[in-house]
């Protein structure tokens, strides 16, 4: 396809600058012809290149791209406008959408990038990650030039020439087929051919943070077939092997994400976007306190296994986000009894047993001005270690494995919008709180925080009764009732 | 233009009306039955009636094996299938039976090419349940090459089959109401499912609604009221397990 001289019409649209000439595609700014009718945003048409020297793969990543784009909505792809006939001048007008994308920002900033600014991209970017997901669609070409980040630092997700969407043929699959998308951030089951593990993605979020943690690439970029399958038993070398300065919690966040078997990642982009928007709360194990890289016999012996590996047809990606929910329990910090902690505790172990991929975040909210009333010399610190050691003496009994389990203290006068953010933010899955019918004095205040939550939640909200009236309750051992 | 695409009704009048109302609140233009109209069900001549009507109004109308063992119903029935040939054959008057004995076992609308079975040997009825079955039918048909869209039913169960970047057809289990585009550059086969007789666990009706214009393909699911249809089955005196079939959907 040559380029189109600026003034050009296609089909209703006024070709202006050319924006990017990739090997792909061609980017160019448009307007509708009509000087009459106004765009709602600026718009660019993305014109594949389709040669008789281009590869068929750029037909069918047109294809896919126009199925994903229709399909997809929300603030985390840009919004398509037309499209245009395969057979006659095949391109798609899209919004174009203002900010820079992650590689332009690893190319501006030669430095070491802080690691709470990588802990906030991550974020930005597992949450948009986290929106595909939902909508069955896996990206599984996701690397710093398909992230683009807006003034305001969330992400949106580009190029969907190589995704696929539960919802329709995969036009790319094929059973034994060699791999396609980029080498360097690619994931082990996408190198034999697994399409549509939203696990995939993850993976590549992780070689993203790596990069922006290290400034190198963590399996290099391998041009070979046989140096790709390397990626089915290497690990890379830890962050901190090559950067010691780097924090613990980072390197554990990164490692868990490029873990070689799906199934020990990040179950969801939402649990990753969980950590990193927490640091202080991640629970760090011997995979972010390493600093050699893995030996040979290790390597070999997974080398053995990997020469097995094949392609399997993976779930839906809602099903794995249904079995891998963030479950926010909502504690009370003050005036509440024995039983109602009891029965949220007993709660949550019936929704964590029915979903055991779950990530469990406690929540309580406290009123700042309130909280230290009850106690003049403190101050926030030692209010927020106060809580945050009342919620883990809570969970305790749970006996849950530290990374499924977090706490968090968030300082309110308004329960109710608190959590509610607090969800919205972290895209929770389930709420569960107490209903608040005990009899405290409190009750009539009380109760219309779950009320409040209940109607405006964007999830299920599970509200808790107390189980057992209080003066029973202390005649019955809890260890019998939790083991 | 929407072409509706309604195969396997299998004398099950109530399923037909709900895919024909529910077709016609979706826009379709135009009506194809894919063949067999009958077999299993209550009301053969029900059916019969109403689809000879719109065949009338210029519906295409398939025949199916079932609609060949009403007919001529075996001596002797070789298969469940056949086994309630009989009781069908006696309550179709000539003309019902005149009708289904010169049903085509094929048509074409523009590129779809549609078949009850297979378009590979149409009347061994070969059933298209796998990527391999696939492959035969969608040859044969591409025979012809204005042939872009294979539309079958037999196989009670909705499928979509298309090419992957391989060479090798891949099957698509599709998800109800969600329109697939199926580009005219490609060449698609797809089971559009049974409007009475669903054996996938669901008791809901199927069939398939084709855009030509806009190249969509929307695979359907439409409530109806099955458990009247199965209290009808009974009440006809048939066999009680294929009442209990349209009950459980399966």
């Amino acid at each position: 396809m040559k380029l189109m001289a600026p003034g050009t019409v296609v089909d209703g649209f006024a070709v202006g600058q050319c924006l990017h000439a990739g090997g792909m595609a061609h980017i160019y700014q448009v307007a509708y012809a009509d000087p009459s009718r106004a765009a709602p945003f600026p718009m660019v048409m993305k014109v594949p290149r389709m040669t008789a020297g281009d590869g068929a793969e750029n037909i069918v990543g047109f294809e896919v791209e126009l199925q994903l784009l229709s399909a997809l909505t929300g603030p985390h792809v840009p919004r398509l406008v037309a499209a245009g006939d395969l057979e006659k001048l095949p391109y798609l007008v899209m919004e174009y959408v203002p900010g820079r994308t992650l590689q332009q920002l690893l190319d501006d900033s030669p430095g070491p990038v802080p690691a709470q600014e990588i802990a906030s991209l991550g974020v930005a970017v597992a949450q948009a990650v986290h929106s595909l997901h939902l909508q069955e669609a896996c990206h599984l070409d996701l690397k710093p030039a398909n992230v683009l980040l807006r003034p305001d630092g969330s992400a949106v997700l580009l190029d969907f020439g190589l995704s696929c969407h539960a919802h329709y043929p995969d036009l790319l699959a094929e059973e034994l087929r060699p791999a396609v998308g980029s080498p360097a951030w690619m994931a082990p089951e996408q190198v034999v051919g697994v399409r549509g593990d939203p696990r995939s993605d993850i993976f590549a979020v992780g070689v993203m943070l790596y990069e922006l943690a290290v400034r190198e690439l963590p399996f290099g970029n391998p041009q070979t077939r046989g140096g790709l399958r390397q990626r089915l038993w290497m690990d890379p070398v830890p962050p901190r092997a090559l950067r010691p300065e780097l924090p613990e919690w980072l390197q554990e966040v990164i490692l868990h994400c490029l873990q070689g078997e799906a199934g020990r990642r990040y179950a969801s982009a939402a649990h990753l976007a969980l950590d990193l928007s927490d640091p202080s709360q991640i629970a760090v194990t011997a995979l972010g306190r390493r600093l050699q890289a893995t030996g040979f016999w290790a390597h070999f012996k997974r080398w053995l296994r990997a020469a097995g590996k094949h392609y399997r047809p993976s779930a839906l990606p809602s099903r794995q986000l249904e079995a891998a929910p963030i479950v926010l329990v909502a504690l009370p910090y003050r005036d509440v009894s024995d039983a109602t902690l009891y029965s949220l505790r007993r709660a949550v172990m019936r929704v964590l047993g029915s979903a055991p991929g779950a990530r469990l975040a406690c929540v309580t909210v406290i009123d700042a001005a309130k909280a230290a009333g009850h106690d003049s010399e403190a101050n926030e610190t030692s209010l927020h270690r106060r809580y945050l050691g009342m919620l883990r003496q809570w969970a305790q009994p749970l006996n849950l494995d530290s990374r499924t389990v977090s706490f968090h203290v968030i300082e309110s006068g308004d329960v109710a919008q608190a959590l509610l953010h607090y969800a919205r933010g972290n895209q929770v899955g389930i709420i569960v709180m107490g209903a608040a019918t005990h009899g405290l004095q409190m009750q009539r205040l009380l109760a219309t925080v779950p009320i409040k939550v209940a109607m405006a939640a964007p999830c299920t909200v599970i509200l808790v009764k107390q189980a057992l009236p209080f003066d029973r309750l202390a005649g019955e051992g809890e260890e019998s009732e939790e083991g | 233009m929407k072409i509706a695409l309604l195969s396997d009704i299998h004398a099950n009048l109530r399923a037909l009306e709900a895919c024909l109302a529910h077709a016609a609140a979706q826009g379709a233009g135009r009506l194809a039955v894919l063949g067999d109209l009958v077999g299993y069900g209550a009301q053969p001549a029900e059916v019969l009636r109403r689809i000879r009507g719109l065949a009338g109004e210029g519906t295409v109308v398939l025949k199916g094996n079932h609609d060949g063992y009403a007919v001529a119903p075996p001596n002797q029935a070789h298969s469940l299938d056949q086994s309630g040939a009989a009781w069908t054959h006696e309550r179709l008057d000539r003309e019902a039976l005149d009708f289904l004995a010169a049903l085509p076992l094929t048509a074409t609308i523009d590129a779809a090419l549609l078949v009850h079975a297979s378009a590979d040997a149409p009347e061994r009825w070969h059933y298209v349940d796998s990527e391999r079955r696939a492959e035969a039918c969608l040859d044969a048909a591409c025979l012809n090459p204005a042939v872009r869209y294979v539309f079958c039913g037999h196989v009670h169960e909705q499928a979509l089959f298309f090419r992957g970047a391989g060479q090798g057809l891949m099957r698509f289990a599709p998800t109800p109401g969600v329109p697939i585009p199926v580009a005219p550059h490609r060449r698609w086969l797809a089971t559009v499912g049974s409007v009475g007789q669903p054996r996938d666990g669901d008791t809901r009706a199927m069939y398939a609604l084709f855009d030509a214009d806009r190249a969509e393909l929307t695979f359907h699911r439409v409530a109806y009221d099955h458990l009247a249809a199965a209290a009808d089955v009974r009440a006809a005196g048939l066999p009680g397990h294929l009442a209990a079939r349209l009950e459980a959907g399966l």
